[in-house]
């Protein structure tokens, strides 16, 4: 069947197999010469595409155990983050490391070693997995842990898939108090006023900010700051004291169909962008936001990336060391400004430090943007490319779909040492996805 | 279940088939449900079922036997005590016999004609009837196959629709509404238009 990741670039025809059973998926792993797991299919591009054998985890998503004195939850690789935050908000408890989206699942969570508006306080996804057990290329599970088999552990969160199915983990959530958190918004008019305000804020439990990219000149990086934390009983109206842990479910809006290409323009994007900065001025101070609007505001909009039209869109996103973090922001800034070529959601983060063989983040600041697939964004992205190596920076394998392998091994020297672990365990002919040929990992 | 939903689960195996177990099975449980929930069925192979006598005759009692014999068990104890809830999941197969699959559509034709005719008895007594025609559903009795992805519901939907179907005392229901307007056209063709087409 035709399968590509959330940017709907590129399409492969890929055989996906379905296993309800840990027998079924061993017997894949023993007779399909080459696979990879696949979860939800949020990644953006061809991680968890497999044209042989594409192992879709996602009937695999029992919940095993939950232990309410430490808050661990042990479950399958394909339960969503959003099951999870269905089953366990009510009872106090909320995933300690979450992306922007609950519809990814544990597994895919785990391979990318996402991370979320808290990566600075309490770093990626690793943060909160206690243990993984993960089937290798002889069909055997072994169980890793920073303790147990702490060299396949750290190869496995941020390893995109590429050294085993990953079938169950323990995981551990963080107690909330209620399901709200307390917003506060600033507005920076500038890059730098936009990194200051980061800086100051290195407490804050959570910090994102969505920054302007086609504001050019004095404005270039304005940027709208949002500082979160979790609301105590306290903070809350007596209405929505009685019941803490519950919102009121919102209309889904969904995308129907493909908009056509016209709808996304510069011209529609700059006067989006410049409307969003203004509304978030007005609004800036501090309020309450329910759970799912704060961390998953897109989610609401069920299928968002079909606004992108069917040509699907591409992905950027890079991490920058921390001293040469405002020239290279700068500079990609000033060439997306240039290109007229800005997208709706373009985010800014500051990551704090991380310690790990393959994952994304590094202590510095991330960018993240998309952007329609069209000859010209693909060589605005090219370019881009090269700004962030010339900082550098490195790339973000779960938004990737265009890449080369010449970048990747340019921008991170420990893509070297992932390939010589793979090969030294035999699984560069076993695991492999689209992407992790593209990149010859 | 228990973990996501916090409510107590308990396992009991059940053979469709064995229909002299049924009186049994039912008086053996730990207590008798309030809502009972048929999701029986086999699609088995249509040009198998046209070779085989015995092949078609596992698809008829799979898909209409064995769930009347259980519910029929069922609906008399819910008769007694006067309340509950039979949710029987038929096919919008039932609904017109196709060529691609009327042995199985015959016995859902069937399921759903005893499901009507039980309501029928059973609504003056308190007990509510639900006759659900789900339409496609990603399960894996349709796994492999080239469905139309706005056609086809996930297992979810379905039993979002069927909790609300309970709550609401609907008697019939579709699950996605387009499924309401594909059988109102269906059921409408004339049988000398209908025997030439293939759908």
């Amino acid at each position: 069947m035709k399968l590509s990741g959330w940017g709907r670039y590129p399409v492969l025809e890929a055989r996906v197999h379905r296993p309800r059973s840990m027998e079924t998926l061993q017997q894949l792993v023993a007779s399909e010469p080459s696979l990879i797991a696949r979860g939800n299919g949020r990644a953006y591009g061809d991680s968890a595409i497999n044209t042989c054998a594409t192992i879709d985890m996602r009937h695999l998503n029992r919940m095993i155990a939950f232990d309410p004195a430490s808050g661990q939850l042990i479950a399958e690789a394909g339960v969503l983050l959003g099951d999870i935050i269905a089953a366990f908000l009510r009872r106090g408890w909320f995933p300690l490391v979450t992306p922007g989206t609950k519809f990814v699942t544990l597994g895919g969570a785990i391979a990318a070693d996402v991370h979320g508006k808290n990566h600075h306080r309490d770093g990626s996804f690793r943060s909160c997995v206690d243990w993984i057990e993960v089937m290798g290329a002889d069909g055997q599970v072994r169980r890793c842990s920073p303790q147990d088999d702490p060299d396949l552990f750290d190869h496995t969160l941020g390893g995109m898939g590429l050294t085993g199915i990953i079938l169950r983990a323990a995981i551990r959530l963080q107690p909330v108090e209620t399901a709200w958190i307390r917003q506060t918004t600033l507005a920076a008019p500038n890059l730098k006023a936009a990194m200051a305000a980061f800086e100051a804020a290195q407490d804050a439990t959570y910090s994102v900010a969505w920054i302007d990219c086609l504001a050019a000149g004095s404005n270039l990086g304005r940027s709208l700051v949002m500082l979160g934390e979790h609301a105590g009983r306290a903070d809350l109206s007596p209405r929505q004291a009685l019941a803490p842990f519950q919102i009121t479910s919102k209309r889904k809006l969904s995308i129907p169909m493909d908009l056509p290409a016209f709808t996304l323009n510069s011209l529609t994007v700059r006067a989006f962008n410049a409307l969003y900065y203004r509304a978030g001025e007005r609004k800036t101070g501090t309020r309450l936001v329910d759970w799912d609007s704060y961390f998953y505001p897109l989610d609401a909009i069920l299928g968002w990336n079909r606004i992108y039209g069917r040509k699907g869109l591409a992905q950027f996103q890079c991490a920058l060391p921390l001293d040469r973090s405002e020239a290279g922001l700068t500079a990609l800034l000033s060439e997306i400004a240039k290109a007229g070529a800005g997208s709706f959601l373009a985010v800014l983060k500051r990551f704090g430090k991380q310690d790990s063989a393959f994952s994304f983040p590094m202590e510095g600041y991330t960018l993240a943007l998309d952007f329609p697939v069209t000859p010209k964004t693909l060589a605005l992205l090219d370019r881009l490319d090269q700004i962030t190596l010339a900082h550098g920076g490195r790339f973000y394998l779960a938004k990737d779909s265009r890449m080369t392998s010449a970048t990747l091994r340019a921008s991170d020297p420990r893509a070297a040492d992932f390939h010589a672990h793979r090969d030294s365990h035999g699984f560069t002919s076993r695991f492999t996805s689209a992407q992790s040929e593209r990149l010859a990992l | 279940m228990e973990l996501r939903y916090e409510v107590s689960v308990s396992l009991h195996e059940f053979d469709a088939l064995a229909t002299d177990s049924h009186e049994a099975f039912v008086a053996e449980l730990p207590e008798p449900p309030r809502i009972a929930v048929c999701a029986v069925g086999l699609m088995g192979q249509q040009a198998e079922s046209e070779r085989d006598v015995a092949s078609a005759a596992r698809v008829m009692r799979s898909n209409y036997e064995g769930p009347v014999s259980i519910l029929a068990v069922l609906a008399n104890r819910f008769e007694e005590r006067g309340s509950g809830t039979i949710v029987g999941i038929s096919s919008v197969a039932g609904v017109r016999g196709r060529a691609t699959n009327y042995v199985y559509g015959s016995a859902k034709a069937g399921f759903t004609a005893f499901l009507s005719g039980l309501r029928n008895r059973l609504s003056k007594r308190g007990v509510h009837v639900v006759t659900v025609l789900p339409g496609f559903v990603a399960t894996q009795m349709t796994e492999g196959m080239d469905l139309p992805a706005k056609l086809t519901a996930e297992p979810s939907e379905i039993a979002d629709a069927i909790a609300r179907a309970v709550e609401r005392k609907k008697d019939v229901i579709y699950v996605r509404p387009i499924w309401r307007l594909i059988m109102l056209i269906i059921r409408n063709i004339p049988e000398r238009i209908f025997k030439e087409i293939r759908i």
